[in-house]
C-alpha cells in the first residue's frame, strides 16, 4: 500500500487494543452504519407536509412531499391554485425527484465507506449526508419561492392574491387559507442520521487520532531512513 | 295566576338545572351562570312551557353535529324516498326513485332515463308501451342480514303501477325498477325476508293475471290475487328476474304482507279484505265497494310457506303468465304452501313480533289487535283440522290460531315493537298511539305488567297511518324513538292553502310513558312507511371510488370520457363528444354539430373532492345532468333544433361557477346545403 493511500485510509487498531477497548473502536462504526440505514429508510417516508385550512376545508388539505414524489390532495390543491395562477405541483423540483433516490443511496454508501476510513477523510465522505437535511429544506424553500413569486399575471384571483413566498416551516396565510408546514418522519430520520454521523465521526476521531498521530510520527522517523 | 307562578318557578328550576348540568363540564363556571340567565330570558320571551324546554333539549342537535339515527321515509305520491336525521327531524336527502327529479338530474338525460325507462309498461298484444313517470311509493324496506338492517340496500314499491325499485346505499341512488309482469298494482310490498334473499310484492286489487282482459262478471272465475317473490342478488345489487316467481291467490284483495323471522323464518304472512269478492256495479244501483267489501264479518290472514314454494318453483311446478312463473293455486293447496285463518273484517297491518312467535293483525274496523301464535298455527297444520274456502284453500279455525286479542282503541292500523317487550299500534280513528304488552318470551322483560294488556294511549295529531320505531320490525328493535306518520295536520302548522302538509310526530318511548317531542310538516309527499336505522350502520361513499365511474354498473365505464382524452369525433352524421368537467370548466367548451346529427355525449366529472358536484344543463334540449365527483354519464340526442345553445354548470361549484359554461352550436341544415 502506498503512503498516500495509507494516509487517507488511516491506521487500523491492533487486535489487543480492540479486545481491551471493544466499545471505543466499534461504537463509531455502529453509529455510522445506523446513520446510513436511517437515510435509506427515509426514502420510504414522507419528508415534509403542508396542510391548508379554510372554512370550506375544516379537516385541511394536506400535500405530502417524499424525496421522489408528491402525495396527498395534489389534484384539489392544483384546482385551487389555478385561481391564483400557480403552476401545477407536478412541475416542481423535477430533477430533484428524478435523481433523489440514487443520490441518497450514494450518500449512504459514502457514510458506510467512512466506517473504514480512520482519518479526516471520513468527514469529507460524510459531508453530503451531514448537510443533506439542510440542502433538502433549502431546495424546498427555493421551489416554494419560485412557485409563489411566479403567479400567472392574469389569473382569476389576481386582485385578491399577490405573489408571495410560502414558509418552508411554520404558519402562513394566503387568501382564506391558513397553511401549516411541518417536517415529517423522513426528514426527521435524515436529521437523526446527521446527528449520528457527527457523533460517530467524533468518537472515531477520538479512537483513532492517537494511533494516527503515532503512525505519522513513525513515518516521519522512518522517512529519514528511506 | 297561581298556575303562572308555578310555571315560572319550574322554568327557573330548569334554567338553574341547565346551568348546573353545563357547569359540571365547564372550566369556567361563571360564564355558564350568564348562560342560565339568558336561557331563562329566552324561555320567558318565547312563552315556553317547562315541557317544551325539555322537548327542545331532547331533540336539539347543535349546528355542525350529526344525528345518531337515520329514517328512510316513503314519499307516497311524489314517488321518492325521504331521508331524515333523528331526533332533529332535519330532512337530509330526497332519493329520486320513480319520478324525475331535477336536483339529482334524474330523468333529464343520462342514467335516470335508463332506470325510469325500465319501469315503463312494455308494449304487448294488449296495447302500446305505457310511459310511467311517477310512482305511489308506499313502503321502503332496508335490506336485512339475520333479521336486522344491514344498511346496504333499500327497496320500495309503486302501488299505482305494480313496480318495485332497488336503491344502493353506497351512493343513495336508484339502480333498478322492475315492472311486475303479472299485475298492475301492489300494496304488500316491498317486504324483505330476514336475509334479503327474497323481496315480497303482493298485488292489491284482484284482476285477470298478466294484464289480460275479462268481464268483471267473471270475477270469481278469472280474476286473481297474486304474490311475487323477487330473488335479490347482493353481488350485482339487482333483482334476479330469472330466479323470481309468483304464487296465485284467490281474488280477495290482498293487503300488507310481512316475512316471518327466527322461528317463523320461511313463512310469509299477508292480510286480505273483500273476501266477500264484492264486485257490484254502483251505476246499476249496487252498493259501493266500501259497503260491499266489508259485508262479511271475517277476512283471511294468508300464511304462505315460502320455503315450500321455492322448492316447487325449482321443481318447475309452475305455469307461465306473461312469461313469468306462477305457481297455480291447486299446486299450492296440494303441496301445503297456502293456508288461511280468519281475521276480523278488513284489518290493515300485519306485523311479526321480534322473537318471531307472534303475528299481530291490526283490526282497523275492530278495536282489537289479534295476536296469532306461530306455534299454534304449526300445531293446527300438523293436526290437519281444516275447513276450506271456495277455492279449496285450507282454513284453520280462528280458535286454533289466536293467542290473544288486545283491545287497543278505535281504528288500529299498524304495529311496531321495542326492546322492552312492548308493542305500539297506531289508532287511526282515535288519533292516538297505543302501547301494549307482549306475552311469551317478552313477559320477563316487563315483570310488573301483565301480558297482552293496554298500557297507555298517547293522542297524536292527527290520524296516524304507519309508525316507525328504530329497527321496530326487526329481531332487534331499539326502544328510544317512535315516529307517528300522521295523515292530517289540520291546525298544527301555519296555513299554506288548501293542500295541507302531513305531520310526522317524534315520540320518546325510552321511559315508561310515551311523550310527544316534536311535529315536522311534510309538504312534498305522504309518508306511508318508514324505517329507522342507526347512522353508524350506513357507510356511503363521499365520492365515487374512481374517475369515470358508472353508477349503474358500479364500476369504471369503459366508454367514460377521461381527462386528457377530450375531443369531438365525427363519423358520418354521428358525433361523439368526450367531455370532462372540473372546477371551473368544461373541456371542450365549444361543441359544433350539424342539425340532424345523432349526438353521443360522454361526460365525466373528474373531481376527487367531496361535495364538488357539477351539473350539465343544455338549453332547449331538456337535458340536465348532475355529476358527482368521479361520475361518468352518457347522453344521446338528435341535434334536431339549430341555433346557438349555451350549456352551463347548474351547481354553484366555485367562485368561477358562472364562468363554467360553453356553447352547443348547431349549424342549420339549410346553411349546410347552401354552403355546398
Amino acid at each position: 500500500m502506498n503512503v498516500t493511500a495509507q494516509h487517507i485510509i488511516g491506521p487500523r487498531a491492533p487486535l489487543e487494543l480492540k479486545r481491551f477497548h471493544p466499545l471505543r473502536y466499534r461504537l463509531p462504526a455502529w453509529l455510522l452504519a445506523a446513520a446510513a440505514v436511517l437515510l435509506l429508510v427515509s426514502l420510504f417516508r414522507p419528508y415534509w407536509q403542508i396542510t391548508m385550512f379554510a372554512p370550506q376545508y375544516p379537516d385541511g388539505l394536506t400535500v405530502i412531499s417524499y424525496v421522489n414524489h408528491v402525495g396527498g390532495r395534489v389534484s384539489e390543491v392544483d384546482i385551487l391554485n389555478q385561481y391564483i395562477g400557480m403552476k401545477p405541483l407536478e412541475a416542481a423540483a423535477k430533477m430533484e425527484k428524478r435523481f433523489a433516490v440514487i443520490l441518497i443511496v450514494a450518500m449512504a454508501l459514502l457514510v458506510i465507506a467512512a466506517v473504514k476510513i480512520h482519518s479526516p477523510f471520513a468527514a469529507w465522505l460524510s459531508l453530503p449526508a451531514i448537510f443533506y437535511p439542510l440542502i433538502f429544506l433549502a431546495d424546498l424553500q427555493f421551489w416554494l419561492a419560485d412557485f409563489g413569486l411566479n403567479l400567472a399575471p392574469h389569473a382569476p384571483l389576481n386582485m385578491s392574491v399577490k405573489p408571495f413566498v410560502p414558509h418552508v416551516l411554520g404558519v402562513g396565510y394566503v387568501g382564506q387559507f391558513k397553511s401549516v408546514a411541518l417536517p415529517c418522519s423522513g426528514l426527521i430520520l435524515a436529521t437523526l442520521a446527521t446527528i449520528l454521523i457527527l457523533t460517530g465521526l467524533w468518537l472515531q476521531r477520538r479512537a483513532y487520532k492517537p494511533l494516527r498521530d503515532g503512525q505519522i510520527a513513525a513515518a516521519a522517523k522512518s522517512g529519514g531512513r528511506e | 295566576m297561581k298556575h303562572a307562578l308555578k310555571t315560572r318557578m319550574m322554568l327557573g328550576l330548569i334554567a338553574a338545572g341547565l346551568a348546573a348540568g353545563c357547569s359540571r363540564h365547564a372550566a369556567n363556571q361563571t360564564s355558564y351562570q350568564g348562560e342560565s340567565t339568558k336561557a331563562a330570558a329566552v324561555i320567558a320571551q318565547r312563552n315556553l312551557k317547562p315541557d317544551d324546554v325539555v322537548r327542545a333539549l331532547q331533540t336539539f342537535v347543535p349546528p355542525g353535529q350529526h344525528d345518531p339515527y337515520i329514517m328512510f321515509a316513503s314519499g307516497g305520491q311524489n314517488g321518492q324516498i325521504l331521508v331524515y336525521g333523528i331526533p332533529s327531524m332535519r330532512l337530509l336527502d330526497e332519493i329520486p326513485v320513480f319520478t324525475p327529479d331535477s336536483m339529482a338530474g334524474w330523468g333529464f338525460g343520462g342514467d335516470g332515463n335508463t332506470v325510469l325507462q325500465e319501469g315503463n309498461i312494455p308494449a304487448s298484444k294488449m296495447g302500446p308501451e305505457k310511459v310511467i313517470r311517477w310512482g305511489d311509493l308506499h313502503h321502503c324496506n332496508l335490506s336485512e342480514s339475520n333479521g336486522v338492517y344491514d344498511g346496504q340496500f333499500l327497496f320500495a314499491n309503486d302501488k299505482a303501477n305494480g313496480r318495485i325499485a332497488v336503491v344502493d346505499l353506497r351512493d343513495f341512488a336508484t339502480k333498478q325498477i322492475v315492472k311486475n309482469p303479472v299485475f298492475y298494482n301492489d300494496h304488500g310490498a316491498v317486504f324483505v325476508t330476514p336475509n334479503t334473499r327474497y323481496l315480497v310484492e303482493t298485488a292489491q286489487y284482484a284482476a285477470p293475471l298478466g294484464g289480460a282482459y275479462d268481464s268483471i262478471t267473471n270475477y270469481d272465475q278469472t280474476y286473481r290475487g297474486e304474490m311475487t317473490f323477487w330473488r335479490f342478488d347482493r353481488e350485482t345489487g339487482r333483482i334476479d328476474t330469472n330466479h323470481s316467481f309468483a304464487v296465485e291467490l284467490p281474488p280477495y284483495w290482498q293487503d300488507l304482507a310481512i316475512s316471518g323471522k327466527l322461528v317463523s323464518h320461511g313463512w310469509v304472512f299477508c292480510n286480505s279484505f273483500n273476501v266477500a269478492r264484492y264486485h257490484g256495479d254502483d251505476l246499476n244501483g249496487d252498493p259501493s265497494f266500501e259497503a260491499g267489501a266489508t259485508s262479511r264479518d271475517t277476512d283471511y290472514l294468508h300464511m304462505i310457506h315460502l320455503d315450500q314454494a321455492v322448492k316447487d318453483f325449482e321443481a318447475g311446478k309452475f305455469v307461465r303468465v306473461n312469461g313469468f312463473p306462477v305457481i297455480p293455486l291447486k299446486t299450492e293447496i296440494a303441496d301445503h304452501i297456502l293456508y288461511f285463518t280468519p281475521e276480523t273484517k278488513s284489518p290493515h297491518g300485519v306485523d311479526v313480533s321480534p322473537d318471531g312467535h307472534y303475528i299481530v293483525v291490526s283490526g282497523k274496523l275492530d278495536p282489537h289487535v289479534t295476536v296469532y301464535s306461530f306455534d299454534k298455527i304449526q300445531q293446527a297444520i300438523a293436526a290437519g283440522h281444516f275447513q276450506s274456502d271456495d277455492y279449496g284453500v285450507p282454513v284453520i279455525p280462528m280458535e286454533d290460531t289466536v293467542e290473544a286479542r288486545v283491545e287497543v282503541g278505535l281504528g288500529p292500523l299498524h304495529t311496531q315493537f321495542d326492546d322492552k317487550g312492548f308493542a305500539y299500534t297506531t289508532l287511526f280513528l282515535d288519533s292516538a298511539i297505543s302501547k301494549w304488552s307482549l306475552g311469551g318470551s317478552a313477559e320477563q322483560l316487563h315483570p310488573d305488567v301483565k301480558p297482552w294488556t293496554l298500557v297507555q294511549k298517547l293522542p297524536v295529531q292527527y290520524n296516524p297511518g304507519h309508525l316507525a320505531v328504530i329497527g321496530g320490525d326487526t329481531t332487534h328493535p331499539t326502544g328510544q324513538y317512535l315516529l307517528s306518520l300522521n295523515k292530517w295536520s289540520i291546525d298544527r302548522f301555519d296555513p299554506v292553502g288548501p293542500l295541507y302538509p302531513e305531520n310526522l310526530q317524534l315520540i320518546d318511548i325510552s321511559g315508561k310513558e310515551m311523550k310527544l317531542l316534536s311535529d315536522t310538516p311534510l309538504g312534498m309527499g305522504e309518508t306511508h312507511y318508514a324505517q329507522i336505522i342507526a347512522a353508524d350502520k350506513l357507510n356511503p361513499w363521499q365520492v365515487y371510488p374512481q374517475i369515470g365511474w358508472n353508477p349503474l354498473t358500479q364500476k369504471v365505464d369503459p366508454n367514460a370520457a377521461m381527462p386528457g382524452q377530450e375531443g369531438i369525433v365525427r363519423n358520418g352524421n354521428h358525433v361523439t363528444v368526450n367531455m370532462t368537467i372540473v372546477r371551473s370548466h368544461f373541456t371542450p367548451e365549444i361543441v359544433r354539430v350539424n342539425q340532424g346529427d345523432d349526438v353521443t355525449w360522454h361526460v365525466t366529472n373528474f373531481e376527487r373532492t367531496p361535495n364538488a358536484t357539477h351539473g350539465l344543463a343544455i338549453s332547449a334540449y331538456n337535458i340536465n345532468l348532475t355529476l358527482n365527483p368521479g361520475e361518468a354519464e352518457t347522453l344521446h340526442f338528435k341535434a334536431d333544433r339549430a341555433g346557438v345553445f349555451s350549456f352551463y354548470c347548474t351547481k354553484f361549484c366555485s367562485a368561477l361557477h358562472l364562468e363554467m359554461a360553453g356553447y352547443l352550436i348547431v349549424k342549420p341544415a339549410a346553411t349546410q346545403t347552401a354552403a355546398r
